[in-house]
């Protein structure tokens, strides 16, 4: 596991419905290598977005073990696991304040100050006109924008996303993906990306898994997962979207 | 005030029962039920206030104020359900209020070390600081329910589980000391506190009666402030488990 940046061990989860525990995870096991750009697809409640969230210890697996950077997640400072593996949201929240309020919290959070945070902000493809605005005031794509920023503030060496682009009109989506490319490749930062967009996933991974009924049915490089998918379900699940569009 | 008056003033419960029934309200079985448990309630106290003051044995109001706090606490719990040991943590809060207000009041002699004072004031501060703590944890949930992915957002970003509900904590805190701050900007022009009109129904001096309120007043507004920063910063940590996640609502 000498390039490993995380892997997973048989793990489990289940969440309490009522009285009852219904399973999310079945058991998932695999291995993603540093850099890696991976998309993971799957229909709704399948546990794609619960894998991230367990990726940085937003929650706890039932059993099994996750190893980020070859150490299991419960055995790191749980806030130096959070900076090593950054998270975007859905919905990009922000807390009350302006822009370079939230830029640099996640320094303020150290006790540290940001130093030039225009140049973050140009990287994102963001006005350094916007630094005093209110965050919550930004449209949808730039809220999104300024949450990766933040990420690259804390320099995580892994992201995951979370349907980041999901809420975005065609044309923002299409700035966050080659954003998102330009992060992977220009910083080497290993993303595990999760989408409903089965195009997008297409067109920006190096790798692909399918999570169904909790499980991983199947992980190749992109290419070979769309174009020669080797699991039945796989097949299925492609052909289900591709006739539906 | 004889018994005759007491039964005379039965008439503003039947008057409450003949509009609720009169405007088809359906309050009628509750005003009663309130009547009848306020009757009973304030008797018992009456008595049990006889005793104490006649026995006059530190031991003896100790273990009433237990009870008070005891009561007190179980009644705030009822508002923190899911967090653990809610009631122990306002049980503590109540009690160190107590502790720290009644040890300025006896240690600068500001109120003679004598039952009536201590227990009534301790009344009027243990009865405060339950409303506090249920304003407050009331407060909390709905801001946690409101706010969840902001404190989700600190957490990933690397942040502490004291960063990440600190701003909510103090929203609450504040939120939960409002309505005694409001209440004691209008004192004296709105309504007359029902101490010192006591006070000057009994007879005494409404300069006299004036000066003991302030007291009164000064010493809730000190007891609501530290019983929702004691409470908040208590109960804050079971909010979480130990890899730093939101457990609780």
């Amino acid at each position: 596991m000498k390039n490993t940046e995380i892997e997973l061990h048989n793990i489990r989860k289940a969440f309490a419905d009522g009285s009852k525990k219904v399973p999310v995870l079945n058991g998932i096991s695999a291995k993603i290598e540093k850099g890696t750009l991976l998309t993971i697809v799957g229909p709704s409640g399948s546990g794609k977005s619960t894998i991230l969230s367990l990726c940085n210890l937003l929650q706890t697996p039932d059993d099994g073990e996750i190893y980020v950077n070859k150490q299991e997640v419960r055995k790191w400072n749980v806030q130096e696991l959070r900076r090593y593996v950054g998270i975007a949201f859905q919905s990009a929240p922000m807390t009350k304040g302006t822009v370079l309020e939230n830029l640099s919290l996640p320094l303020k959070l150290r006790g540290e100050t940001l130093e030039n945070p225009e140049t973050y902000l140009e990287y994102v493809g963001l006005s350094a006109e916007l630094l005093s605005r209110e965050a919550k005031e930004l449209s949808g794509g730039q809220r999104q924008r300024l949450s990766l920023a933040r990420t690259l503030v804390n320099n995580s060496s892994v992201l995951l996303l979370d349907e980041v682009t999901s809420a975005l009109d065609t044309k923002a989506s299409q700035g966050i993906e080659e954003l998102i490319q330009r992060i992977n490749k220009e910083r080497s930062v290993t993303i595990l990306w999760v989408t409903h967009d089965l195009s997008q996933a297409e067109r920006v991974g190096d790798e692909t898994w399918l999570i169904k009924d909790g499980q991983l049915v199947e992980g190749a490089p992109t290419k070979q997962f769309f174009s020669e998918p080797q699991d039945e379900r796989t097949k299925d699940f492609l052909n289900l979207l591709r006739s539906s569009l | 005030m004889n018994l005759t008056a007491i039964i005379f003033s039965f008439v503003f419960v039947i008057l409450a029962l003949f509009l609720s029934n009169a405007f088809k309200l359906g309050l009628g079985k509750d005003i009663i039920i309130t009547c009848v448990r306020a009757t009973i309630q304030l008797f018992i106290v009456g008595y049990i206030l006889k005793f104490v003051f006649g026995f006059d044995h530190p031991f003896v109001i100790i273990l009433m104020l237990l009870i008070m706090i005891l009561v007190a606490a179980k009644n705030a719990a009822k508002r923190g359900r899911e967090i653990p040991y809610a009631f122990w943590k306002i049980f503590l809060t109540i009690a160190v209020v107590e502790i720290i207000t009644q040890g300025f009041l006896l240690g600068l002699k500001i109120v003679p070390a004598e039952p009536q004072y201590i227990i009534s004031i301790s009344g009027m501060i243990i009865g405060n600081s339950m409303i506090i703590a249920n304003l407050f944890l009331n407060r909390l949930k709905a801001e946690i329910e409101m706010r969840r992915e902001e404190i989700d957002l600190v957490l990933s970003l690397g942040g502490s589980v004291k960063q990440s509900i600190f701003p909510i904590l103090k929203q609450s805190i504040r939120a939960s000391l409002i309505p005694t701050i409001e209440g004691q900007k209008t004192i004296g022009l709105v309504q007359l506190p029902g101490m010192m009109t006591g006070q000057i129904i009994a007879g005494a001096d409404p300069i006299q009666a004036v000066k003991f309120q302030l007291l009164i007043v000064f010493l809730i507004m000190s007891a609501a402030t530290l019983t929702a920063i004691i409470l908040g910063f208590l109960i804050y940590p079971s909010l979480f488990n130990k890899e730093q996640q939101l457990e609780v609502f």
